[in-house]
């Protein structure tokens, strides 16, 4: 190496790195990897504010991840002592109440902006070939944040821990024939117990954050390999420069992640600590108030509802009351609510419209995402209030609405008339 | 599934009487303030005099207490450490789990966090509204709770309460008279004259201390948590001006 | 597309400034991770002073049973006069007579009784021996131990052969590198000593 006094030290910090690089490119692929996901993957350069969502998704899971792993350091998973564990962290251990708020009300950041990254897919048809593979990662990603959530919510061995879980949990005694055994075997005891609770720590600290974690890496690499869509749905793999480069899409590092997301991240933040710090129980729909007692199994709350993202599936859920065939309501709700998570997963195959995006669609795809939205929001208030005669009348037509959107989809997405979708995008 | 349909049967049997109390009863507005120490010394020095007996705060620790309350190690030990006990345990009582049930009909509860469970409005209103009941086996009974297995353990400071009937304004005014109109109403609960240690607004002032008291225990580092949050935020604003403009950067070559 | 060098040096200073900015925010969001390793409250109570009564105890006597401060067995013993006087003789035998170490003891403890001047008598030390954590056994008598022919009365660790006199100064040529250690201790009356807390550390 020749001299590299003075002046020179940026640029021999420069090439000293460049060194190191040029060590490991040698012995992985680390130069290339880089470019393919970052500097040389070329996304469409028309995203917009829906597509944060994802990157928001990212930082919401590294947080739970930092935090849930510190608070496993001083959370006991004990029947009897679970719950003095929580208030110890929450007193004790220094910062710990900070801890504790961030994994909380990160639960419920994580629904949120899942919750609205899935909307961004419905609504520009992110879901179409060749992506179909991307969704279904999604969906699996979705199914076990759910599990991951309910699982931990357990946890805390408050009282709205356990009864929550004991009503969740009684679910599965609606299947058939194997439904009670299965419970039994669900809780590994006659009741809602410390075995219960033993093996939802052990399911929510290491198996559903592994599979959550392969499932996102898998869900990027599908992502990757065939390329990002937009919200005018124009496959922007059509036009290419010499280069091969498409002529609509720019390079996601620096312009995307930068140029888009940085900013927004430090914006979310913003608001994100802003319940944290300000409003950590949100008027008790983040931290609910029965659960600031200890688990009792003598004595139910007064009102058990599951956190406010389980709340449109469990509405939907208690909508069912009729028996059918023989078997009871309670079957056929757990039947519905089934269907109702499961159902999104075939939107692939169940939209036959000619364009993806809503920008083009007909106006009774318009009308019909608009009455999902609305149903959705029905059902979740509903799911968070005491049922009643007219509330489960509302909750039916909400789930009407609902399983209107995809059933229909078929029928709709074929006959309507879309608009033609521009070959570029437009300025 | 008989154990299911056991707990399915008791749930529907408490719920209704659980929806009742929650729509029947008013409660009065009762707003926490941690910052107010002296109203937090007081109701520490009630709930050690009139509460400890029965009821643990043992989430909570003596030497946590001393140091947020601004009360001198020597002084608390004097005036509040119950005897033989630890500054650094937990609040925690002597009363037996056995001889409790055998007592009271259950437990008396933990109050560490009543007030994040309960509201410090209900927990107030409660504490306001014992009257006597001779049909109950401690004496008295509460709206807020009805049929409470509690005692008023704070009956030598209110005085002696009980349900009267009086003459209370029913809405409207009186065509002639221009008076206010009146009728005979029952439930109003008056404290006999004399037979208290406190004033009526006495005794308010000391329940407001002794809930504060209770929802500082609910939450003794709330205002550690709103203070590094106005500078969190602070810091924030900060970084996404400059993250803003940055970003701002990269997307006037794109557009 | 606009004027390309002034971009770059405005560019240059936003991705420098962010990045700082950034990087206070990373140190700051670090804080409350590393910060919750501290010894818990908890912690702070399980390690809290004890208190000890010597009162009862008579010359010679080693306090039973042991007080234990922060996990930690803790000799307490009344040295008699003759105890104290031969502490000066022995002092060509120890590797640190003169207790330089200032992690061993506090400073009111740097002497050659090892202990406060206005109850010399009273030797505090921590019954862990400085090699590798084994608790010596006390043995005051003086004359011939298997372990010393020429016994002058202290500390002998069984585990593997240190030995220490009866201030808790360890002798030369033993595999423990330094004195046993003299916690912080303070007198609330006459009666009461209170192990692990002194105007130094309270």
């Amino acid at each position: 190496m020749s001299d590299a006094k003075s002046s020179e030290k940026p640029g021999a910090v420069m090439a000293g790195v460049t060194q190191v690089v040029n060590w490991i490119d040698a012995r992985m692929p680390l130069v290339e990897t880089y470019e393919y996901h970052m500097s040389r993957y070329w996304a469409p350069k028309n995203f917009n504010m829906w597509y944060l969502f994802g990157v928001l998704s990212m930082v919401v899971l590294v947080n739970q991840l930092l935090t849930g792993i510190w608070l496993t350091m001083s959370y006991v998973p004990a029947g009897d002592k679970a719950f003095a564990s929580v208030e110890y962290i929450m007193r004790d251990v220094e910062f710990g109440w900070l801890l504790r708020y961030l994994h909380s009300s990160g639960a419920s950041a994580f629904f949120i902006v899942v919750y609205l990254h899935m909307f961004r897919g419905m609504m520009y048809g992110s879901y179409r070939k060749p992506r179909e593979l991307i969704w279904l990662f999604g969906m699996a990603i979705f199914l076990v944040l759910m599990a991951e959530g309910f699982m931990g919510y357990l946890l805390p061995w408050g009282n709205m821990s356990y009864w929550g879980a004991q009503v969740i949990v009684s679910l599965v005694g609606a299947i058939p024939v194997v439904g009670a055994d299965m419970m039994e075997w669900v809780r590994g005891d006659f009741l809602m117990s410390e075995i219960t609770l033993n093996r939802f720590f052990a399911l929510h600290v290491v198996a559903l954050p592994i599979m959550l974690i392969m499932l996102v890496f898998l869900h990027i690499v599908a992502l990757h390999h065939v390329g990002s869509n937009n919200p005018d749905g124009i496959d922007v793999k059509k036009h290419k420069d010499e280069n091969g480069k498409p002529l609509d899409s720019i390079a996601f590092h620096p312009y995307y992640t930068i140029g888009h997301d940085l900013p927004a991240i430090v914006l979310f933040l913003i608001v994100f600590c802003s319940v944290v710090f300000f409003a950590p129980e949100m008027g008790g729909y983040f931290l609910e108030p029965p659960n600031f007692e200890q688990a009792n199994p003598l004595k139910t709350p007064d009102h058990i509802a599951p956190v406010w993202y389980y709340t449109p599936f469990y509405a939907m859920l208690r909508a069912a009351t009729y028996p059918l065939f023989g078997m009871d309501a309670k079957f056929w709700g757990f039947v519905v609510m089934v269907g109702a998570i499961a159902l999104p997963a075939v939107l692939p195959w169940l939209d036959r419209s000619p364009v993806k995006s809503i920008r083009y669609k007909g106006a009774i795809s318009k009308g019909m995402l608009a009455m999902f939205i609305v149903s959705f929001f029905l059902l979740g208030w509903l799911g968070t209030q005491a049922a009643s005669p007219f509330y489960t009348l509302l909750a039916q037509v909400g789930t009407a609405g609902y399983f209107a959107y995809f059933v229909l989809m078929p029928w709709y997405t074929r006959v309507e008339k879309t608009k033609p979708v521009p070959e570029r995008v437009p300025a | 599934m008989k154990r299911f349909l056991m707990i399915l049967g008791f749930c529907a049997l408490t719920t209704p009487a659980a929806l009742a109390s929650d729509s029947g009863v008013h409660l009065e507005p009762m707003t926490p303030d941690h910052r107010d120490l002296p109203s937090l010394q007081h109701g520490a020095k009630l709930f050690m005099n009139y509460c400890l007996g029965c009821h643990s705060l043992e989430h909570q620790r003596h030497v946590r207490t001393a140091e947020d309350l601004g009360i001198p190690t020597d002084l608390y030990q004097a005036s509040l450490l119950p005897a033989g006990a630890d500054m650094g345990s937990h609040i925690t009582n002597a009363m037996p789990a056995a001889g409790a049930k055998n007592w009271f009909g259950a437990q008396p509860p933990d109050l560490s966090m009543v007030t994040r469970v309960r509201g410090t409005d209900w927990v107030y209103s409660y504490l306001k509204g014992f009257y006597l009941d001779p049909s109950r086996p401690l004496g008295v009974n509460n709206d807020v709770l009805p049929n409470a297995g509690m005692p008023h353990a704070l009956i030598e400071l209110q005085g002696v309460p009980r349900k009267v009937c009086k003459q209370a304004p029913e809405g409207g005014r009186d065509g002639l008279s221009g008076q206010p109109m009146t009728s005979e109403q029952c439930g109003f609960i008056e404290v006999e004259a004399g037979t208290g240690l406190l004033s009526a607004e006495e005794y308010d002032a000391a329940v407001y201390d002794l809930v504060n008291f209770l929802d500082y225990t609910g939450e003794p580092y709330r205002l550690d948590r709103q203070r590094i949050g106005v500078y969190v935020i602070l810091f924030l604003l900060v970084l996404y001006v400059f993250t803003w403009l940055l970003g701002r950067e990269y997307q006037k070559e794109v557009h | 597309m606009s004027n390309g060098e002034v971009n770059l040096a405005r560019r240059r200073f936003l991705i420098g400034a962010t990045s700082v900015v950034g990087g206070a925010g990373v140190v700051g969001a670090a804080v409350p991770f590393l910060a919750s390793w501290q010894p818990s409250a908890k912690a702070k109570a399980l390690g809290a002073p004890v208190r000890a009564d010597v009162s009862k105890l008579r010359p010679g006597e080693i306090l039973g049973p042991l007080p234990e401060w922060r996990g930690k067995p803790i000799f307490v013993v009344k040295r008699t006069d003759a105890m104290l006087d031969q502490l000066e003789a022995l002092e060509p035998m120890l590797a640190d007579p003169g207790s330089a170490r200032p992690s061993q003891q506090p400073s009111y403890a740097a002497n050659r009784w090892r202990a406060r001047e206005e109850r010399k008598d009273l030797s505090v030390l921590i019954g862990i021996c400085t090699h590798l954590g084994c608790s010596p056994k006390y043995y005051p008598e003086v004359g011939p131990q298997a372990f010393d022919g020429n016994w002058k009365g202290g500390y002998f660790c069984p585990c593997h052969g240190s030995k220490f006199d009866l201030s808790g100064r360890v002798y030369a040529g033993v595999p423990a590198p330094s004195n046993l250690e003299v916690p912080p201790y303070t007198f609330e009356s006459d009666a009461i000593m209170l192990i692990g807390e002194d105007e130094e550390s309270a």
